[in-house]
């Protein structure tokens, strides 16, 4: 699947594009097929996101995993600071990203 | 140290208000992505992996209480309550909100602080010694001389948008404690044989994908001509460098195309030019400047007595300090390096900490080093004990000073866009396996540097022990160097051979130091030890 992700213009949060709005969640991203390149032009001008790009992921059993580790590293938040993740309370969140 | 004059905070006052509109503009869409980001990133801001990423410049390093106290609460107030000391000893905070940026860049202008020129194609933020004033064995504070090319430096019209970055360092021992040969322009001041104080010039000096050593280009040059004899090295520079590849584009690429002959040619010939016209500041600047760096209040005849019979403060003595130039007095390092924990890295709490002892014991002065650490640089002997007392409760009394827990890391694939694996996990199971005090002992001086990618940033290169972490095929993948120095005997490691995976580096590494505890020979370092045997013995423990 193509999953388009970007930061939002005013916190830097990385977000994810649901298929209606972003979400902090990498879990809540939608497929966007061959739209991903409108989406940004949209998106940024709008100023809803800033720096976004589309990237290759799969939709798991665990949810939907970005394909490069890079991706999945922002994704989740630094592998070194558990409690600064997505999932602070959760620490083998960090094992599905390496 | 420095203060501002009525200029200075004018200068930094302006930019503030100029980039508070400048953010306005951007959030009220007047301003694209495109048109903001060259702005933003010309005061510091850059987005980062997770988030927008604030780094400020600390010049030469140096900081007193209220500075330091300030980053402190920058980090509990608007970032996630720490930051992240750097290589070119400046810091950055990793969880920025854009709209919060003006507000963080007008609390720093009021204790004279700013981000200008942390980023983007202009000269760099300067660095120095960070022993610079404190130093026994310095032959003069390269501090007034800095500050001088920092004045220089800020704004300048002409080298705003130069090829590509520009990063100078200035020294004043033969200890070089900066990487100053590492430097697109490595500035060592000396003292000629009629006894006068000058600068001694190198350029073309860099790590990254080409790193190179930068070769000296003038013996001497005095105090009168140092601006001018600058501009001539940065005019040759802006109009050859090239502008057509970035990976091409920095000054050791032009001094190694050209020739360090033909380079120096071209800058004479631009200096005779440039010594026609009236652009060096006038010498009382210079000593207006000097009198901001004197001696703080020394107490004459401060007793050099140290109390060392606790052994986790005398083992902190004997690895955490330096040789201070005044009796009674020491140069004290903190260590970010806890072992298991991330090079750099200080809580709000750890750093407002810091501050109040430096103000209570060091003058009110603090120092940032390239190698991420802390400096109190004029600790009396006496207090020496509290001091460590204090940063033992704070966690902050790890004695690992250019051990191998004294790792250089850069942020890496855990936080850095560009990076192509990650450092800080690798970084802490090398502290981890390496970091017992016996161990250390052991190893002695080992200095470890590891680059999350080709740009270097954590100074692989100039590793007694390098590593470089590559994607390899999606995969991360870390190469290792061994020979690397900054120091007065500045070398570039060498790799050994094929990359390893995290553990694997780890394991390399083990199999290194077995192969310098076999083959030392007396109080030699591992560098020697390598330097002496050479890669062989080396690459035949690790792969064969």
């Amino acid at each position: 699947m193509k999953i388009l992700t970007g930061n939002d213009l005013k916190t830097g949060a990385v977000i994810w594009w649901t298929g209606v709005s972003w979400s902090l969640d990498v879990n809540d991203s939608a497929d966007v097929g061959e739209h991903g390149a409108a989406l940004v032009a949209r998106e940024e001008g709008a100023r809803n996101v800033v720096g976004a790009y589309i990237v290759d992921g799969a939709k798991t059993d665990e949810g939907v995993r970005p394909a490069h580790i890079k991706e999945r590293i922002r994704a989740l938040g630094p592998t070194v600071r558990p409690d600064l993740t997505l999932k602070p309370s959760d620490p083998e969140a960090v094992n599905w990203v390496i | 140290m420095y203060k501002y004059d009525e200029y200075d905070q004018q200068m930094v006052d302006t930019r503030v208000a100029e980039f508070r509109d400048q953010v306005r503009r951007r959030l009220a869409g007047d301003l694209t992505e495109d048109q903001f980001k060259p702005l933003r990133l010309q005061n510091g801001l850059y987005l980062q992996l997770h988030a927008y990423m604030l780094r400020v410049a600390v010049p030469y390093g140096t900081l007193n209480s209220a500075q330091m106290t300030l980053l402190g609460d920058i980090a509990d107030k608007y970032d996630r309550g720490y930051g992240h000391f750097t290589t070119r000893q400046n810091i950055q905070y990793n969880w920025i909100k854009l709209e919060d940026t003006p507000d963080i860049l007008a609390e720093l202008a009021k204790v004279e602080m700013h981000a200008i020129q942390t980023s983007g194609n202009c000269i760099r933020n300067i660095s120095s010694d960070q022993y610079a004033g404190a130093a026994a064995e310095e032959i003069v504070d390269p501090r007034p001389y800095a500050e001088l090319l920092r004045q220089w430096s800020s704004f300048h019209p002409e080298f705003l948008v130069l090829p590509r970055k520009f990063k100078i360092a200035v020294i004043a021992s033969e200890t070089d404690r900066a990487a100053m040969r590492l430097h697109d322009i490595g500035i060592k001041m000396v003292k000629n044989d009629a006894g006068e104080i000058g600068a001694q010039f190198y350029a073309g000096g860099g790590m990254g994908r080409t790193p190179m050593i930068a070769p000296l280009i003038r013996e001497f040059v005095p105090l009168d001509q140092l601006i001018t004899y600058s501009e001539a090295c940065l005019r040759v520079y802006n109009r050859y460098g090239r502008r057509d590849n970035k990976y091409k584009a920095r000054i050791k690429i032009l001094v190694h195309e050209l020739g360090r002959d033909e380079y120096v040619r071209q800058v004479e010939e631009e200096f005779a030019h440039l010594l026609t016209q009236p652009i060096e500041p006038p010498l009382a600047e210079l000593e207006r400047i000097k009198t901001h760096f004197v001696d703080p209040g020394f107490e004459a005849g401060a007793s050099d007595d140290l109390d060392l019979t606790d052994p986790d403060f005398r083992l902190w003595v004997e690895r955490n300090t330096h040789a201070h130039k005044q009796a009674g007095y020491v140069i004290a390092t903190v260590s970010l390096k806890p072992v298991g924990g991330i090079p750099g890295d200080a809580t709000g709490e750890q750093i407002r900490l810091m501050a109040q002892l430096a103000k209570d014991y060091s003058f009110d002065e603090l120092r940032v080093t390239h190698a991420q650490n802390i400096v109190f640089p004029h600790v009396k002997k006496a207090d020496l004990y509290t001091v460590w007392q204090a940063l033992d409760a704070a966690g902050l009394s790890t004695a690992n000073l250019d051990t191998v827990g004294d790792i250089i890391a850069c942020p890496g694939l855990d936080y850095c866009a560009l990076a192509n694996a990650r450092s800080i996990p690798v970084a802490q199971k090398i502290s981890e396996r390496f970091g017992s005090a016996e161990r250390q002992a052991e190893l002695g001086e080992l200095k470890l540097k590891i680059s999350g990618c080709i740009n270097a940033c954590g100074h692989h290169h100039a590793g007694h022990i390098g590593i470089l972490g590559v994607d390899k095929k999606g995969l991360e993948n870390y190469q290792l160097l061994l020979g690397g120095s900054e120091g007065a005997d500045t070398s570039l490691g060498q790799i050994t051979g094929p990359g390893f995976t995290e553990d694997g580096v780890v394991d390399a590494i083990e199999k290194a130091t077995e192969v310098y505890l076999a083959n030392k020979q007396g109080e030699e370092r591992f560098l020697d030890t390598y330097r002496r045997i050479g890669m062989a013995p080396f690459k035949e423990a690790i792969y064969g």
